[in-house]
């Protein structure tokens, strides 16, 4: 019996998601008395074993229905009744088709440890971060996908030798990858642990260069409003609220946007808010912990001074 | 062509969520066609106006779903049908959205990344996976050539163009298409468009809701004056040690 950890690598290491996943099916294997398995499915020698009691690598996992696959064959090996994903948007396109063939309950973007006295319930964001709800899994076997930030990753333990196992998926054929551009050397904004995200108040994307800085000093990742990825002034990926991406990082720091309610959902759940906006009524200031009143033009340069 | 877009019922974007018992409360609520859905929606009747063909919509919901369905039917799909249930869960909405899908000879099955009320994000490849087609989700632009459609798709930190043999399933979200505004013209003919209502097929949903809870209020705002933004790095590192 097992519970089965998907884990994702970045650069040769655990992402912190990953990390976080890794340490979440650890603890409640052991809360079940249950052995704890990683699955990784890129090239990496050894990873931090987070609790886990083996890291298996599986191969040809290039797209979600073969990473699906191959994750579903482990599960059956190993008489796994859970499998934990982080909440990517490749490992929730993963955790859909899995369900679907271990025939299992599935819930994404899981917050926290689960009840396991009777029921296996556990507890979700709905309405875009404006409310919670529990989910009881009456499956048999279940799949989650866990929400960045909202377990932690307690302590990385030894490191695991990733061994070979020869559980292999086939990528759908039917599908072919004709190009790929990733962001490179930037802090992926979903990983983030701080991110300095900016609105319609800098005036044009002329203006951002003082945001980057920002975020360099601090080690953030960028993000903007929706209607600066609309005007184009940033990449769509950068756009969080309701209908763009939500993040739930350690520190926020919102720069002119004002924190309208469909905004105020994608971010919510960040651990501190700070807010810097010229308008002392913006509705933003009263979901943040700390606000700064003032042109953003003088704030965020002596902010970027003061952190050096 | 042959496109299904599958739509969701779900509050307004600026709607304030707040909860009656275990129900939500639904006063003042205004429903509109899930954010997402409307951009698939939106996309179909370009593809359509393309390529010729027919957008069916799809919901499953109860008979309070109609105001939404007849908005799809205005912005320009052919007709409708809904499956006459409440959605209990992701499984049982893609079960029911496969069972009725399976011999239709759909060349596209379209709907939203994911609902804004639950934020499952599974139906999509839940159905996909149901019909043994392939699915590429969130998919940002897509085009048709011949019997593939050319899509590109978000992906971890930036995008990938990809192309796919119909049929596909897809989940979509902006820039695929602007979100359409229903005509006088269009209003007028939805009327009379076929909305076909059909009862579910049982499924064990396999997950129950319960619960549901609103956000604990946040402490309070801490200004800090502008020109003494010292402090506030001192309150981020040893008050809030976020930094």
């Amino acid at each position: 019996m097992a519970v089965i950890a998907f884990l994702e690598i970045e650069g040769g290491e655990l992402k912190k998601s990953s990390q976080e996943v890794a340490a979440y099916a650890s603890a409640l294997a052991k809360q079940v008395g249950e052995e704890g398995v990683g699955v990784v499915a890129e090239d990496v020698s050894s990873v931090p074993s987070f609790g886990l009691s083996k890291v298996v690598k599986v191969s040809s996992c290039t797209d979600a229905k073969a990473c699906a696959e191959a994750l579903a064959k482990i599960a059956e090996e190993q008489s796994a009744s859970l499998v934990v994903l982080p909440h990517s948007t490749f490992a929730e396109s993963v955790s859909a088709i899995l369900s679907i063939k271990l025939e299992a309950s599935a819930v994404t973007n899981v917050i926290g440890f689960p009840e396991t006295a009777g029921s296996f319930v556990v507890k979700k964001g709905i309405y875009s971060g404006k409310a919670f709800t529990k989910v009881t899994l009456n499956g048999a076997k279940k799949v989650l996908t866990l929400k960045k930030n909202s377990f932690g990753v307690g302590e990385a333990g030894a490191d695991l030798t990733v061994e070979a196992n020869g559980a292999t998926g086939s990528a759908d054929s039917r599908i072919t990858v004709t190009g790929e551009e990733k962001a490179q050397g930037d802090i992926l904004l979903p990983e983030a642990d701080l991110v300095v995200s900016a609105g319609r108040g800098l005036k044009g994307p002329e203006n951002w260069g003082m945001v980057e800085d920002l975020a360099k000093v601090l080690g953030a990742a960028t993000a903007c409003s929706k209607p600066v990825s609309d005007a184009d002034w940033r990449p769509h990926h950068e756009h969080v609220g309701q209908t763009g991406v939500k993040i739930s990082p350690n520190l926020y720091i919102a720069i002119g946007i004002s924190g309208s309610i469909q905004h105020l959902a994608g971010v919510s759940s960040s651990k501190t808010i700070v807010v810097i906006n010229t308008d002392p009524e913006a509705p933003f200031f009263k979901a943040a912990d700390y606000g700064i009143i003032g042109d953003a033009f003088e704030v965020v340069p002596r902010l970027v001074e003061a952190l050096k | 062509m042959k496109i299904l877009v599958c739509i969701t019922h779900v509050p307004d974007t600026t709607s304030k969520i707040s909860f009656s018992g275990d129900a939500l409360n639904k006063d003042g609520l205004q429903f509109i066609i899930g954010p997402y859905d409307d951009y698939a929606l939106a996309r179909a009747i370009e593809l359509k106006e393309q390529h010729g063909g027919t957008v069916t919509v799809l919901n499953v919901g109860t008979a309070e779903t109609d105001q939404i369905i007849r908005k799809a039917l205005a912005i320009g799909a052919d007709d409708a049908v809904r499956i006459d249930a409440e959605p209990t869960g992701s499984f049982f909405v893609a079960k029911q959205i496969a069972e009725y899908a399976k011999d239709k000879g759909f060349d596209l099955i379209l709907m939203g990344r994911e609902s804004i009320d639950f934020n499952g994000g599974l139906v999509h490849g839940m159905v996909g996976e149901l019909l043994g087609l392939p699915v590429v989700t969130p998919v940002m632009r897509m085009d048709v050539d011949g019997g593939k459609a050319k899509m590109e798709k978000e992906i971890d930190g930036g995008k990938q163009q990809v192309e796919a043999e119909l049929p596909l399933v897809a989940g979509c979200q902006e820039p695929i298409a602007e979100w359409k505004i229903p005509s006088m013209r269009g209003i007028m003919s939805a009327r009379s468009k076929p909305l076909e209502v059909i009862p579910p097929v049982g499924v064990d949903t396999k997950v129950a809701f319960s619960a549901f809870e609103e956000p604990a209020p946040r402490k309070g705002c801490t200004f800090v004056d502008a020109g003494n933004e010292k402090e506030l790095v001192d309150l981020l590192r040893n008050e809030a040690k976020v930094i």
